[in-house]
């Protein structure tokens, strides 16, 4: 480090003594006649477009003499962290990518897997954290918009989109303007492409309030043989630019957006965020499937992160060519760009493919027909460098970059950073949680909830819709305007009057678990996600079998564009428990696949495959980088165990604000077959006198609970426990009663624990349930501990003998709970002998509440 | 072909503008229902030899500037208005809605939801008694299942317009639940001659068993009769009340009897 430091800013002189003495086994540059920058100069710069010292040096020996500014420039964003992964690139190794059915594995735009029958998917889930960060709209739609071209890139037509979302609290406005302007543009995009978004998650934690988490998985459908590589090759073919006119827009994006922390001056950033246009996207997605089942592509990619930098170079060094550009042919819509900002420009909705001379008067013709720009910007060499030229300079001037192309994208610098176990990990897994149960006992847990629906009343908000926010205090005539900011009483009231209505809701459900069951179903984590997927097309396409508010999305694999139709699926879903991986890394991360693969076996699917999106901090942090490693380490020992390869996914480093990093955030996106569409189960009870049966074991651990921070508002203790092979024998249990039709429902056992899983599939089927307990553990933990492997399913009666045959043969534990019943969610307790209510509210009570609740939030004015 | 369907397999064509997404929907359920479909690409003119033409939904022209509002200067268009004016029919579904009312062939306009957001559900539509050729008089009063899915679905039209629709039995669909912010509840309308057709829910999303329910295959199961009916009318010259004329009907291309098939 210091070597480099030392060398460079002693001048130039110096610089090249160094590099005359090293022996590069790179290709000879093209041209020597390129303007190159002043060593202290492009030194200053380097720096200030965020490579170190060192990696300026490895510039200077990689190129044997001082960068030119365009040059520079493409280093700067193709050794960033989030083109090169420096990082990360070691810890991913972990990770096993090999199976039969694997077709594409990482380092394409995305992975592929075989279904069956000739039939393939393409699927990949990526981060757009930080552009939505600052501006949610464009930020969130630009990422469907990269997700989605990164799957029609590899031949196949999207079929499908999910997405994993983090926020802060929806008590602060700018939470609220965040969660609701990132929906608005997740939707806007991709309804109009088309595309139905079928599932995924959402959570809000505190941790992500500076930085929240904008995580878009895509997935498409393709015949096996139709998968296309974005692989350069044949020197002389064209390089062509198809879509969008290049603007500034997004310049930085990559370098100064995504691979730094947040600060002060994260709102000046807004210019280096792009701004999406879906309608060419979707006659991009139209132009090249017609192009590429015509083959006249010889090789696609999109411009993402980098733009035309890191596309081009990455398809030059995987085919082990060079390519030409010249920067002038690139339709820009702007004056005055200078070659650098061509280069690096992030502009939205652009793709770069590899045509054949012969072919490109049929591709110029189907892009005329679909009223697409396309143009040649380049051809493909056989020197193996990355040559960039501008021709409105003076002939003998015209070359601004020359640089070994595999160099630029294989060679990046890889970094092992320290580590060191957070301090916080041992003080929270160890919280005594004592007081959680003693707070049941003594009755005290009414008064605590009961004063913040009083409050919540006052302020015009369902009871407990406000009971989740602790902060809403009444300071006598007014609230205190620390959370709710601009939230204003609808009354006035007197502090008596707030005593009155505390003690006449804490004397009503005295001695029950009634107010804390509605307060859990009106938490924003778990209640109904309806007013999100509601704003998203989510049927389009015709092959949705299971709609979104399930377990996992199904869809039919077919193309009705080809009226080829077959009774087989495909189910997906994304997953993580960020809070769980906050307070063990390592178990978090396992229980995020655990949990995406119990989903899928729920609706009756096959895990197949997965791709992961991990969300951490600043990776230079020994803490940080600790937790990145365990849940690397997790997660890839889990999948190693399901035999789960991980084909695709993205690595978002820098998730911090003001030195505060995010919850370590590994989400997964898990895809699996369903072999008889017409055989899916889903999580609503369907008739009264149903049996409802736990399959599974609830256990006494209330740590990282929901419940814990609903009621107690504290984050702590340690997750649930995961016994990696009870979760498969339970889940093949399930798997095989659903194929064998003898499930009514089945629905995951996750957060809020069983109470709140009944719940679900009681308002999801508009059917009570009548339940009773007898596991010897304290009534809290029996209804709220969120201990894995549990399913909760139904089955008529006749059936109950068989699926508990299947049960049994799997050897998994299991408790009859009781049957579907009337209009309300009983829950009592049996201690052998007495039996004691627990929960008892009314089934409209309960739907109104978990439907209504995270709309209400959002609307807080 | 389904049991449940009617006996005759008409040739539809299904207009696909630049940003269209529903058209391969759309076909699917037609070849459901035993139909024959092809797609027709917005600069094309030729629709004489279709029994019936569908504007889909979708994004046409991304809805930049309003929905529908490029979409309707597309060059198919002139031939759709010839075609609709000619008394034979046209369904517009969502954007295809959209389109019809900014070509005048619908009265009325859609504005964005109430609520200024999109809405993906299902809703529960009662068919009125109305002169839409497309549906089965015989449904008048019951209510049919279908989803919706626009930004854009909020009816809207003077209050002359208004009654006038009333008093022609144009108000082909009412939402049962107020959904999107409809005037008088209005989903779908239609022409004073009953032969176009607009309606913001989606029936082609519920023609398949495998993804749902089939309510939505009335929408494309009726329309035959009235085919036959105009087939039949021109055969023999019946061009009594004015509404069609077979210089309009391109008379001189393709005998329109000719693209209806009774099946045996």
């Amino acid at each position: 480090m210091s070597d480099g430091g030392d060398v460079v800013s002693d001048g130039g002189d110096v610089v090249s003594d160094i590099v005359g003495d090293i022996v590069q086994d790179i290709p000879a540059p093209v041209c020597d006649n390129i303007v190159t920058l002043d060593a202290e100069l492009a030194k200053k710069i380097a720096l200030e477009l965020g490579l170190t010292a060192d990696e300026f040096l490895n510039v200077v020996r990689t190129q044997q003499r001082m960068p030119s500014l365009t040059e520079l420039y493409i280093y700067s964003l193709m050794w960033s962290e989030h083109c090169s992964y420096k990082h990360s690139k070691g810890q991913l190794r972990h990770f096993s990518s090999k199976g039969k059915h694997v077709l594409q594995g990482p380092g394409e735009n995305a992975g592929v897997i075989s279904v069956g029958d000739g039939w393939a998917v393409a699927f990949k889930m990526e981060s757009h954290n930080h552009p939505s960060a600052i501006e949610p709209f464009q930020g969130a739609a630009t990422g469907i918009g990269g997700i989605i071209r990164d799957i029609f890139t590899m031949g196949a037509r999207p079929i499908a989109a999910m997405d994993s979302l983090r926020f802060g609290t929806l008590d602060k406005p700018r939470q609220r303007y965040l969660f609701d302007g990132a929906v608005a543009g997740i939707g806007s995009y991709g309804n109009c492409l088309g595309i139905p978004t079928v599932g995924g998650e959402v959570y809000f934690e505190d941790a992500y309030e500076g930085n929240c988490l904008i995580n878009a998985f895509a997935l498409g459908l393709m015949r096996e043989e139709e998968l296309t590589r974005a692989v350069g090759s044949g020197p002389g073919n064209y390089v062509v630019l198809i879509g969008s006119s290049t603007g500034r827009d997004g310049i930085g994006g990559a370098s100064v957006l995504a691979s730094q922390e947040f600060d002060e001056a994260a709102e000046n950033k807004r210019p280096a965020v792009q701004v999406g246009d879906p309608f060419e996207e979707k006659l991009l997605i139209e132009v090249c499937l017609e192009l590429l089942k015509a083959g006249k592509f010889v090789a696609l990619g999109d411009l993402g992160a980098a733009g035309l930098t890191s596309s081009a170079s990455e398809m030059a060094s995987r085919g082990g060519v060079g390519i030409d550009i010249d920067v002038r042919k690139v339709p820009q819509r702007e004056d005055a760009m200078q070659p650098f900002e061509i280069m690096v420009s992030e502009s939205q909705e652009r793709m770069l493919a590899v045509v054949k001379p012969e072919d490109f008067a049929d591709a110029l013709d189907t892009c005329q027909r679909w009223g697409v720009s396309c143009s040649q910007i380049g051809s493909i060499t056989n020197t193996g460098r990355f040559v960039v030229r501008d021709s409105a300079l003076p002939a003998d001037a015209q070359i601004v970059a020359d640089m070994p192309a595999e160099m630029l994208a294989e060679s990046a610098p890889e970094y092992t950073p320290q580590m060191s176990r957070p301090a916080y990990l041992d003080k929270l897994q160890s919280y005594p949680l004592d007081f959680v149960y003693e707070c049941v006992e003594d009755n005290i847990l009414n008064e605590v909830i009961a004063e913040r629906i009083a409050n919540a009343e006052i302020l015009g908000l369902d009871a407990f819709v406000g009971a989740q926010f602790k902060g809403a205090q009444f300071n006598g005539t007014r609230f205190k305007d620390t959370q709710f900011k601009g939230a204003q009483p609808v009354k006035d009231v007197t502090a008596e009057e707030v005593a009155a209505i505390t003690a006449a809701l804490s004397a009503q459900a005295k001695a029950s678990f009634d107010i804390a069951f509605l307060s859990m179903l009106a938490s924003p984590n778990i209640c109904s996600r309806r007013w999100i997927w509601r704003q998203y097309d989510h049927q389009v396409g015709n092959n949705t079998v299971v709609v979104p508010g399930a377990d996992a999305a199904v869809l039919r694999i077919g193309d009705t564009g080809r009226a080829e139709m077959t009774c087989r699926g495909i189910a997906m879903s994304t997953d993580c428990n960020g809070r769980y991986c906050y307070l063990d890394p390592y178990l978090g991360a396992q229980i995020a696949l655990a949990e995406g693969m119990r989903n899928l076996s729920c609706v009756g699917a096959k895990p197949a495959a997965i791709t992961d999106c991990l969300n951490f901090g600043n990776p230079e942090k020994p803490e940080v980088f600790y937790s990145f490693h365990k849940a690397v380490c997790g997660l890839a020992t889990a999948c190693k165990h399901y035999d789960i390869p991980v084909i695709s996914g993205n690595v978002s480093f820098y998730n911090e604000s003001f030195g505060n990093a995010i919850y370590p955030t590994p989400a997964i996106g898990i895809v699996g077959v369903v072999e008889n569409i017409a055989n899916v189960c889903t999580s609503d009870f369907k008739q009264a006198g149903d049996t409802i049966i736990l399959v599974g074991e609830t256990l006494d651990e209330l740590g990282a609970s929901e419940y814990i921070k609903v009621i107690h508002g504290l984050v702590a203790g340690k997750p649930p426990s995961l016994d990696l092979q009870l979760e498969n024998d339970v889940q093949s249990a399930i798997r095989e009663a659903v194929s064998c039709r003898l499930l009514q429902s089945a629905h995951d056992c996750s957060e809020g624990g069983l109470a709140i899983a009944i719940a679900e599939s009681c308002i999801a089927g508009n059917i009570g349930a009548k339940v009773t307990l007898a596991e010897p553990i304290p009534d809290v933990a029996a209804l709220f501990a969120e201990s894995q492997s549990r399913i909760v399913i139904s089955c008529t009666e006749a059936n109950t003998d068989r699926v508990l045959d299947i049960l049994a043969s799997y050897n998994v534990p299991f408790s009859i709970l009781g049957e579907t019943f009337g209009n309300r969610i009983y829950v009592e307790k049996s201690d052998g002998s007495a039996l004691t209510p627990l929960v008892d509210v009314s089934l409209e009570t309960a739907l109104k509440l978990y439907n209504d609740s995270l709309e209400q939030m959002v609307n807080i004015k | 072909m389904s049991a449940d369907t009617n006996a005759v397999s008409l040739k539809f064509g299904v207009v696909v503008f630049p940003g269209s997404n529903c058209e391969q929907d759309v076909v699917h359920a037609l070849h459901l229902l035993g139909h024959e479909a092809n797609y027709v690409w917005h600069q094309d003119t030729e629709l004489a030899c279709y029994d019936a033409i569908v504007l889909p939904g979708g994004f046409s022209y991304g809805d930049y500037l309003r929905c529908g509002a490029v979409a309707r200067f597309s060059p198919v268009m002139e031939s759709v208005i010839a075609y609709a004016n000619a008394g034979r029919p046209v369904i517009g579904i969502c954007n295809g809605f959209q389109i019809l009312t900014e070509a005048k062939l619908l009265a009325g306009a859609l504005l964005q939801n109430r609520n200024l957001k999109f809405i993906c559900e299902p809703a529960s539509l009662i068919v009125e008694k109305s002169v839409c050729k497309w549906l089965d008089p015989k449904l008048a009063g019951s209510v049919l299942e279908v989803p919706i899915n626009h930004n854009e679905g909020n009816y809207f039209c003077d209050a002359k317009t208004l009654a006038e629709l009333k008093e022609n039995g144009q108000i082909v669909l009412r939402y049962r639940q107020a959904a999107n912010g409809s005037l008088d509840n209005i989903a779908g309308i239609c022409n004073r001659g009953g032969n176009v057709f607009g309606l913001m829910p989606h029936p082609e999303r519920v023609c398949d068993f495998a993804t749902g329910s089939t309510d939505g295959r009335a929408f494309f199961s009726y329309i035959f009769r009235y085919i036959l009916e105009i087939a039949s009318n021109t055969k023999n010259n019946l061009n009594k009340n004015g509404s069609l004329n077979s210089d309009d009907l391109n008379s001189d291309d393709n005998n329109i009897i000719g693209n209806v098939e009774v099946a045996q």
